[in-house]
Formats: structure tokens, sequence, C-alpha cells
């Protein structure tokens, strides 16, 4: 069989591969409870997080620590929408605690969901591409951006606990009833929401999966691997990183927007430090630089999360200290990385055996 | 004017806790180029060392000399923290020379296990650390400005450490060992310098700077699990603000970062004054994008 035979029958298989996990993620609310379907509706949105930090890190070699917040940035939005429609036109309780007298001018947007679902967007997209712009621009970049993406996330939490009269504190926001005028708890909202959400992961990796194979993707790859052959090139890494920088920013408030349906809370703990560092293991878990392993390090990591805490609590911190450790120092390509490993052992077998038998080696057919 | 001069004085005070902890920092990133998330645990370990030094006191040794705890504690929050250190350059650090990212992530992940572990051992509440009865009290300056001998007592430690430093780095055969291996690391080698033992050696140093300040964290306040992770991004912006590979960098780094904490939020609160504090570190970064002092360098790529 050549070369191209058997890249042929792997992209077949591939794409049998993601119809099934699709097929089974639609089919989900026919076999999983009420309670599990709504997990798995807040890891999806999670996973839609990690295909956009997977397109910076992955593939532009980009680490940013900060995507919590604007996840946060997104939930807020949302939820700021979702405790105006709870409230009926009276001010929210948090505002009414604190002494607040009249809703703040910049809350006025929010009463309109299309609005608040444009800034949830829109937002993170402006707040990466300043960040971008100061940074890139003055080829500040690996481990000096990461710093400041986590210094981000720092000022942020802090800002957000500190007016606690604007942004309901630590407790965050929280006590939403409906969405559009449905309830949120009914049923038939939850499973519209699900889906809702699915068909937004779909999207949103349909979209990445043609950056990345595009040219695009491959200036991306090279920005990666040599900046500065790219900078010689003649073309302006800069530009690329902050466009870049902003997409997954703007998939990041994606998701957080969703996510808010599902939690149904969005508090500062949700958004710091240690969920943004959490967000880079699902990526490094599933494999950095595949975009369907970002989706399924997401999946299991959060999966394992819950399954994992809800036997023992106090564990988790130890298992995910661990799990950090051993996928950087020894599975640095991830779950899907080790899928490839296993499977490139295999085929490296039935290669010798084949050649032992006679037949010619693969390699030279592809010449021919 | 006192009050001009009491927020200075804070902010001197800020400057050389954030000093002492990015010291041990700007020492494993300058040379090593490792970013030591763990860095914060290791203080955390060197506050609990000088709580369990001084719990030893208390019941074994006479209530006399209980004060002179501290002197014991200092060395030895040096040495456990550094002991620490320097097992983890041994098992894990070393794989990940080159890869500044990954060492972030991974060292993290180390933090958050011997966080983890802090609670399990000594409880999630936090423990107070008792001060020797000669660090209570403060020196007044003038009406209305006092110094209190705590801080006056960690500027000291700081300029002790500092000078040690100095001493080490640039005064004594290993020191130049050091500075060998961070310029050129393969020439360093070639004339028969073991990188592998400099490396380990100047991590465990590092670390043991780290247990240091932790040490002197346990004046400031009662102490957590989490004692680390409240600084230990400000650490790091001072070592981004200050430049890595010269001393002279982290001690401007540090103060600038001190002196702007208290300015902003003497001016506005501590939550917008942070804000305030990022965005003139990006401003400061606009016009010199390396930090205050860096080694010339003719490398166009370097392993960042």
């Amino acid at each position: 069989m050549g070369i191209t035979e058997k890249l042929a029958r792997d992209r077949r298989w591939q794409l049998i591969a993601y119809l099934a996990l699709a097929a089974a993620l639609f089919a989900a609310p026919l076999y999983l409870s009420d309670f599990r379907l709504s997990l798995l509706a807040k890891f999806l949105a999670f996973a839609i997080l990690a295909i956009g930090l997977d397109l910076l890190w992955g593939y532009t070699g980009i680490l940013s620590l900060g995507q919590g917040v604007f996840f946060g940035i997104g939930a807020y939005c949302m939820a700021m929408y979702l405790k105006l429609e709870a409230t009926g036109g009276k001010l929210p309780d948090f505002m009414q605690w604190s002494g607040v007298g009249s809703l703040p001018w910049w809350w006025q947007p929010f009463h309109y969901l299309w609005v608040a679902a444009l800034l949830a967007i829109l937002l993170p997209m402006l707040l990466a591409a300043l960040l971008g712009w100061f940074t890139f621009r003055n080829r500040i970049k690996g481990v000096y951006f990461t710093i400041l993406t986590q210094a981000l996330v720092i000022i942020t939490t802090t800002l957000l606990i500190g007016q606690q009269g604007f942004t309901g504190g630590t407790n965050g926001i929280t006590n939403f009833s409906t969405v559009l005028g449905r309830a949120i708890s009914q049923p038939s909202t939850r499973l519209a929401l699900y889906f809702i959400t699915l068909l937004a992961l779909i999207g949103v990796f349909l979209l990445c999966r043609w950056l990345v194979t595009s040219r695009f993707g491959q200036v991306l790859r090279a920005i990666r691997d040599g900046e500065n052959r790219v900078r010689f090139l003649g073309y302006d890494p800069a530009a690329y990183k902050i466009f870049v920088f902003s997409v997954s920013a703007g998939i990041a408030g994606i998701a957080g927007m969703l996510s808010v349906f599902h939690v149904g809370i969005i508090a500062p703990s949700m958004i710091g430090i240690v969920p943004s560092i959490e967000m880079a293991l699902w990526v490094a878990i599933g494999g950095r630089g595949t975009l369907i392993g970002a989706v399924i390090g997401a999946l299991a990591l959060n999966w394992g999360k819950s399954l994992f805490s809800e036997a023992y609590p106090d564990m988790w911190p130890y298992f995910m200290g661990l799990m950090l450790i051993l996928v950087v120092v020894l599975l640095p390509r991830g779950i899907v990385g080790l899928a490839d490993s296993v499977k490139q052992l295999t085929f490296r077998r039935s290669n010798s055996n084949e050649r032992a038998s006679g037949s010619l080696p693969v390699i030279r057919e592809s010449d021919g | 004017m006192a009050l001009v001069l009491q927020q200075i004085l804070n902010g001197l005070s800020v400057s050389s806790i954030l000093l002492l902890i990015a010291l041990g920092l700007a020492i494993t990133f300058g040379l090593m180029k490792v970013i030591n998330m763990a860095h914060g645990e290791l203080i955390m370990i060197g506050a609990y060392t000088a709580y369990v030094v001084q719990g030893l006191f208390t019941s074994y040794l006479p209530e006399s000399v209980f004060d002179y705890y501290f002197v014991i504690a200092i060395p030895a929050s040096f040495l456990v923290a550094a002991l620490f250190g320097l097992v983890l350059e041994m098992t894990m650090i070393r794989y990940l020379y080159g890869r500044p990212l990954d060492s972030l992530l991974a060292t993290w992940g180390v933090g958050m296990i011997l966080q983890q572990l802090a609670r399990s051992i000594f409880g999630a509440p936090n423990v107070a650390v008792v001060s020797p009865s000669w660090l209570n009290g403060g020196l007044a300056i003038m009406p209305g400005l006092v110094l209190t001998y705590k801080r006056l007592f960690i500027i000291g430690l700081v300029i002790v450490c500092l000078l040690c430093m100095f001493l080490y780095i640039y005064r004594s055969a290993a020191g130049r060992r050091m500075r060998a291996v961070m310029q050129n690391r393969d020439m360093a080698a070639s004339l028969g310098i073991s990188t592998r033992k400099v490396d380990a050696a100047t991590f465990a140093i590092g670390a043991g700077i780290g247990g240091i300040a932790g040490c002197a964290l346990s004046l400031m306040g009662p102490i957590g699990p989490a004692l680390g992770t409240y600084y230990i991004v400000d650490a790091f912006m001072v070592v981004v603000l200050g430049g890595v590979g010269k001393l002279l960098g982290t001690v401007l780094g540090a103060l600038g970062m001190g002196l702007a904490n208290t300015l902003f939020e003497s001016l506005t609160d501590a939550s917008i004054g942070k804000v305030f504090v990022f965005i003139a570190v990006i401003a400061f970064l606009q016009w010199r994008p390396t930090g205050f002092v860096s080694l010339r360098t003719r490398a166009l790529d370097t392993s960042d």
C-alpha cells in the first residue's frame, strides 16, 4: 500500500472518528441524566476555550495564562444580562447591599441579549488586541509575555473583588431566572442550551481548523518554530500574533458566555490564577498543536475532575500537580501524541513484517 | 510631609520584601532561564521552618533564650528550602532546561503539591509566628512617623543578603564559574566547568534565599499554605521590570514595583491601584522592553 493511499485511509478513519464523536455528543441527552448533561454542557464550553488556547499556544507558541480573564469577561457580560432580566428592572441585590443608588451607565447596554452576547466576544478581543499591541510589537515574548498575562489575571480578580458594588465582589453574579422569558431551569431550555453550546463548539472547531490548515496557519507554525526567520522573509510576526491572540480571546469569551448558562454563577474564584493554569493543562494533556487534542483534553480532564472530586475532594490538588509534572516532562504531546506514537509503533512493526516477507519498502514505492 | 515620608517608607518596606523574594527568582531565571513557579512554595517552606523552630524553642528550651530563636530560624529556613530546591533540580528541573514555558507549568504543579502537603501537615488555617520581643516596637523618626523594628530588620536582612550575593557572584571562585556558565554555557563546559554541578548549586541557592524571604514574611503576619501565591506574580514582575542577568536590575525593579504599588494604592484604592501598576509596567516596557538593566548580547534567538 502506498503512502498516499495510507494517508487517504488515515484521513477517512479520522473523519469517521470525528463524526462518531459528534454523533455521541448529539445523542448525549438520550443516555445522560440531567445532572450529567449539564456537566457535559459546561465541559463543552470549556472545550471551546481550549481550542482557542491551542490555536495560540500549540500552533503559535504563545502561552497565555490569562485566558481566565477573557473567559471571565465573556461570562460577566452574559451574567449581567441574566441578572438584569432576573431583577426585572429593579437594582441587582448586591448593588443594594453595597449602597449603589442607581444602575451605572455601563450596565445599561446589558438589558439586551444581543448586546451582551456581542460584547462578550468583542470586549475580550479588544483587551487582547491592546495587550498584544503593546507587547508583541516590542518583541516581548516567551515567558515575559506569559508572566504579564498572569499579572493581568491578578489585577482583574482584584478589581472584581474590590469593586463589589458594581461586580458582586467575591460572591460574583448569580441567582438568574430566565433567558428571553424562558426559565433557565426548565428541561427544554436546558436541552436547547446544550445544543447551542455543542453547535458553538463545532463552529469554533471548524473555524480554527480552517485557520490552521490555510496559509495563515502555516505562518503561525513558522512563527512558533523560528520567529526571526519569518521576520526576515518579510512577514510581520507581531501582526499575526496580535490577531491570533485576539481570536483566542474572543473564543474564550464565547466559552465564558455559554458556561454561565450551565453553571448559573460567575465569580472571581472561577477565573483566577489557578483556573487559568488549569486551562493550559487541558490543552497540554490533550496534546498541543492538535485541535481535537484540546477538545479531548478539556473533556477528559474535567470529567475526571468531577468524578475525582466527588470521591476524594482533598486529593485533587495532588492529582492536578502530578498531572502537570508528568505531562510536561514525559508526555509533551499529550494524549493525542501518545495515541500517535502507539500507532506509529504498530505501523513500524507491520512495516518490518512486510519487508521480511520480501515486499518493497514503503518509501521506495512513494518515490516511484 | 510626614505623610509623604510615611508612604515612601512603606514603599521601601514593600520593596525590600519583594526584593528578597525576587532575588531568588533572579538567580534561577537569570542563570538558568527556568521559571520556578514553586518559588512561592519555597517561601512558604521557609516560613513554616521558622514556625517549627519557634515551636521547638518553646517546647524544649528555657524561656530566656526564646528571643534568639530567630537567629537559628534564618539559617534553618535557608537550609531547608535549599534542600528542597536541590531535590527539585535533581529530579525534575534538569530535564526542563531550554523549555522555560514547560518549566513554568511543571513547577506550578510542584507548587500545588507542596501547598496541599502543607495543608495536610499544618492544617488549612493560618498559623501565627510569635516575633522575638526585641523586634517589637519601632523607631520614632518624627511625630507621626514610626518605622517599626520589624521593617527595619527586614530592610537590613535584604541588605545583608544582597551583600552576600554580591560577594558570592562577583568575588568567589564558585560565583565566577556561575557567571561563566550564564554567559556562555558551551564555552564554560569546554573549559572544564561542570555545568551540572553549577546548575544544581545555583538552583539550591536561589531556593534557599526564597526560604529566607519566607522567614522574614513570618514576621509580618500569620502564615498559611498559600503564603507564596500572593507574592509570586509580583516578584516575577520585578524580574521582568528589572531585566535579567544583573543584581542591580533586580534591585531597581523591586524599588520600582514597591514604590509604584504604594503610590498608586495611596492615590486610589487597593484594587484600582493594581490596575495602574500594571499599566505603568506595560508603559515602562514600551520604553525598555528588556527591563532596567539587561545583559548585552549579539545573539538574535535567545533560548526563551
